[in-house]
């Protein structure tokens, strides 16, 4: 079983986020991560090869070069290979053109199943796995939370807004994680040495042969035209009194004050 | 390319208020484009539901039924509503970024060759049509504006207000032609949790849990309190770990956004991670027993002490107050 994991590297949710001087999100300082997402479907992935006891896992990242530091992280958890498609300096791309950069590169990976994050914590935009389906013109079921395959198929768990569907496809196909798929390990200290040593396919765009009109700003169909920090809270304010009386206090000023009862 | 098209998604033949929203704000961008607010219902024997769309303002209701449309499959309704767009044209289609959003746009988009802009709370309306919504899962917002139509929009619920409902008030019905062949996602079981309760993103009122509720059983003070309230209970991700609650319930950058008037927090210490998806609730009650937890940075309404001793006498409290 050839599995591929898309990747996306993000900042680490812990990190608290401002502007540059030119209004763009500072990265200084910024420690990046596995997309959380992303990490429970490399979890699930070193899964079901541990348990057919054979198979390859392939984490596929596009990104900076960055972005690197988080598929060596991926293979110090057990993933077998990586493949990094460098776009360091490309700028004004958006979620059709990372689908089409990550649908290109996926032909020169083997897979016969892909899970991705349902979404990426940065952008939280849950669009660039069902459209990398479509352009390979696979089926995808998006937001499971469990997985179990039986030969030539798939039966996903999949979170609706009231309760859960299972769903059977037949394979090739994509996944997108949720939490609860699987808990991803700690990678052990042998697992980090040998990840060091694990293969690290690289390619730049022109490498992959892209249409230069369906990357970046020419290629993407949306365009930022504002990016804004939310104005703080004016939260902070305690309700003087022993528990019982702060408690009668704030359900009066629920009322009289802020008007939401 | 011309009209403004909300996906409304149903549910057991109703509606949820997320629907409505998208219906309201769609009138104001078509009243901005000077173009038809048209609803898109997909379904098996769904035409009885088309009444109440027009009520909240559709101008024209397309309904595409088959059988093969009966439940919500990705590739039968992804197929349909392309099929729908490329025919008709719209400038701009609205989903819920829902279950059945979430997973439909983007195929639509994709196979349309649109761009989408997902989990929108606010629309701008300039020269241009812009879209506000959360980045870092809302510790910044971006603008963002389409190069070219139709374009595509999920929609976060809560954010826009419904119009009053007029009774009586028809649209122009146009039934579609279905053509669906291949259905590659098989359904083999839904399995539906109805926990009697509003649903945790469309409530007016959350009252949620964390580790300090120390056990599940525990978090039937706070049912208790909810369901007098007519709120949904939330939990943080330790209480989801520790098995007191479902994940679907966890609140936050894993779990769900929620926007209520009122969050009430019990028990949660307030990480970052926490704040992310409850940041936007309008008011914000906590109840912890350290003064020093963050979550009283973001609280209108602080209450340090035990929550055991407390939760009850809100309860109590809320009961009077209503009871007036
Ligand atoms: C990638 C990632 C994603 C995450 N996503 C989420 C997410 O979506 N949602 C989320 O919630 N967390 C998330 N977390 C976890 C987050 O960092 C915190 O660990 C979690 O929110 C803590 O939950 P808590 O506040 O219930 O528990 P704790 O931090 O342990 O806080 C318990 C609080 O209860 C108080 N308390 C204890 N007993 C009582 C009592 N008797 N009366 C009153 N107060 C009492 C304590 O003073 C304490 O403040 C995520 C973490 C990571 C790394
Ligand atoms: N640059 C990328 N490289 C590889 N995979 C990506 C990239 N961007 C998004 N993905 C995948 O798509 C998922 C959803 O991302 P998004 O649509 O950006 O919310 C992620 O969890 C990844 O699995």
């Amino acid at each position: 079983m050839k599995i591929l994991v898309l990747m996306k590297q993000t900042f680490d949710t812990e990190t608290k986020i401002s502007l540059d001087a030119n209004g763009k999100i500072d990265e200084a300082g910024v420690n990046f991560v596995v997309n959380p997402y992303c990490e429970f479907a490399v979890e699930e992935a070193l899964r079901i090869k541990e348990r057919l006891g054979a198979g390859e896992v392939t984490v596929l990242s596009v990104g900076p070069e960055r972005a690197e530091t988080s598929i060596r992280q991926c293979l110090a958890m057990g993933a077998d290979k990586g493949v990094l498609v460098n776009t360091g300096g490309l700028e004004g791309g958006d979620e059709f053109t990372t689908a089409q950069i990550v649908a290109k590169a996926i032909e020169k990976v083997e897979y016969d199943i892909i899970l991705a994050g349902f979404q990426a914590v940065d952008d939280g935009s849950a669009q660039v796995a069902p459209r990398v389906a479509e352009l390979l013109g696979i089926p995808q079921v998006t937001v499971i939370t469990k997985l179990e395959l039986e030969d030539g198929k798939a039966i996903a768990t999949r979170e609706i807004d009231d309760g859960v569907e299972i769903i059977e496809v037949a394979l090739p196909a994509i996944f997108t994680a949720q939490q609860g798929l699987a808990e991803p390990r700690y990678p052990s200290m042998k697992g980090i040495m040998q990840a060091k040593k694990k293969p690290m396919e690289r390619y730049s765009l022109a490498d992959l042969g892209l249409d230069a009109g369906l990357v970046g700003t020419d290629g993407a169909k949306v365009k930022i035209v504002e990016l804004s920090l939310p104005t703080p809270r004016k939260g902070g304010k305690i309700v003087e009194g022993e528990p019982a009386e702060a408690a009668q206090k704030v359900v009066q000023l629920l009322r009289s004050e802020a008007k939401v009862i | 390319m011309a009209g403004v098209w909300v996906f409304a998604d149903h549910r057991g033949g109703s509606f949820r208020k997320v629907i409505f929203e998208m219906l309201g704000e769609g009138r104001k961008i078509a009243n901005q484009l000077g173009e038809d607010l048209t609803a898109v219902l997909l379904g098996k024997d769904v035409a009885a539901l088309t009444g109440t769309l027009a009520e909240y303002g559709a101008d024209k209701v397309i309904v595409a039924e088959d059988s093969s449309l009966a439940a919500y499959t990705t590739d039968a309704f992804a197929k349909v509503t392309s099929d729908l767009i490329k025919e008709y044209q719209p400038s701009i289609v609205l989903f819920a970024h829902n279950a059945i959003g979430k997973d439909l746009a983007p195929v639509v988009a994709q196979k349309i060759g649109a761009g989408q802009v997902s989990d929108v709370i606010q629309v701008i309306y300039g020269d241009q049509l812009a879209f506000r919504r959360p980045i870092y899962a809302g510790k910044a917002f971006t603008n963002v504006v389409f190069n070219a139509k139709p374009m595509i929009a999920t929609i976060r619920a809560k954010m826009f207000e419904p119009v009053e409902p007029q009774a009586g008030r028809s649209a122009e019905v146009v039934s579609a032609s279905v053509s669906v062949s291949d259905i590659r996602q098989v359904i083999r079981d839904v399995v539906r949790k109805a926990s009697g309760r509003v649903e945790l993103t469309e409530a007016d009122i959350v009252v949620s849990g964390g580790r300090g509720m120390k056990s599940g059983e525990n978090f039937k003070i706070l049912e208790e309190l909810a369901d007098l309230l007519g709120a949904a209970v939330g939990a943080s991700r330790a209480a989801v770990d520790e098995g007191w609650r479902e994940s679907q319930y966890q609140v936050g950058q894993t779990g769900k956004v929620v926007s209520p008037s009122l969050y009430i927090a019990c028990g949660i210490s307030g990480a970052i991670q926490h704040l992310a998806g409850m940041g936007s609730s309008k008011v914000i009650v906590a109840v912890n027993k350290d003064p020093e937890a963050e979550i009283f940075k973001v609280a209108d309404y602080g209450i340090v002490g035990d929550l055991f001793e407390v939760v009850p006498i809100l309860t109590q409290e809320f009961k009077k107050i209503l009871a007036e």
